[in-house]
């Protein structure tokens, strides 16, 4: 069995993610995170930010539901009893704030076998309401077994 | 920690997860993937026990990153990890890392975490703002 690599370079429709205080504050909590930056406003705004500004890896709960349509598409067809995240990267630009309205789009960028191995690379990029990239990510999943 | 050199250790972290925090993860993260919160499904597919969230792994390399910018978020430009060795609750994570270069006030940092042996994340590169 090979992998399908037909879904090369699809794309599928945006999501928009409306980034809260306390959301951000219960992401930093689970992480550990004390700067007060993550959980008091005037903090934030004593330190240049806008409003209360997430953590850099709180992009994963903005652009995450982006990725599901693309992950569970059939063209793509990816195995998932099979499937490990195998490597990630993410590359920050404007931060994210309390208030911030974070669309992000989705698109397959490779799929290639090495190794017996399915890999399935995926591309996330996250703007806010100004316009401003907030952050760009690379998703690899890898299928044992293809 | 403006002076940060190439060769130089960084400080890491440690941190013990207890048997909560993969369900606490999945409420901030919004990742309720089975394999992290219920160990009758994680041992179905196969895995010893419920296992960590590879992401909140990472979110402790990036706390590591950013602790070398007295923690502040706009500090981390890029992070890059390989997930390999799943992490398991209720066990150590140490991450430790190194500085690769230092260039125009942006470290690169190379950063593993570990639970003693198994090393979940490798080949971690982090560019951080330090100037």
């Amino acid at each position: 069995m090979t992998v399908k690599t037909e879904a090369v370079g699809k794309e599928w429709p945006a999501t928009t993610y409306e980034v809260g205080k306390e959301k951000i504050g219960e992401y930093a909590r689970v992480i550990g995170l004390e700067n007060p930056v993550h959980f008091d406003r005037e903090a934030a705004r004593a330190a240049g930010y806008r409003d209360v500004v997430a953590p850099p890896m709180f992009c994963v709960v903005y652009s995450a539901p982006a990725l599901g349509p693309a992950m569970f598409d059939p063209e793509v067809g990816m195995n998932f009893a099979a499937m490990v995240h195998g490597a990630q990267e993410f590359e920050w630009g404007e931060p994210a704030c309390s208030g911030d309205e974070v669309t992000t789009a989705s698109k397959c960028l490779e799929i290639f076998e090495k190794d017996g191995k399915g890999f399935y690379v995926f591309e996330t990029r996250s703007v806010n309401q100004d316009g401003a990239e907030v952050v760009k990510g690379t998703w690899t999943n890898i299928v044992r077994g293809v | 920690m403006a002076d940060l050199n190439a060769g130089d250790a960084i400080p890491g972290l440690s941190v013990t997860p207890d048997k909560y925090l993969p369900h606490r993860y999945a409420g901030a993260s919004g990742d309720f993937n089975p394999i992290h919160i219920d160990p009758e499904f994680a041992k179905m597919v196969g895995l010893p026990n419920t296992i960590l969230h590879g992401l909140y792994m990472m979110g402790l390399v990036a706390r590591s990153a950013t602790d070398l910018a007295s923690g502040d978020p706009k500090a981390l430009k890029r992070l890059s990890v390989q997930f390999r060795g799943m992490g398991a609750p209720e066990t150590e994570i140490v991450v430790s890392g190194t500085v690769k270069s230092v260039d125009d006030g942006t470290a690169t940092i190379d950063v593993v975490a570990a639970q003693g042996d198994n090393q979940t994340i490798r080949n971690a590169e982090a560019e951080v703002e330090v100037g």
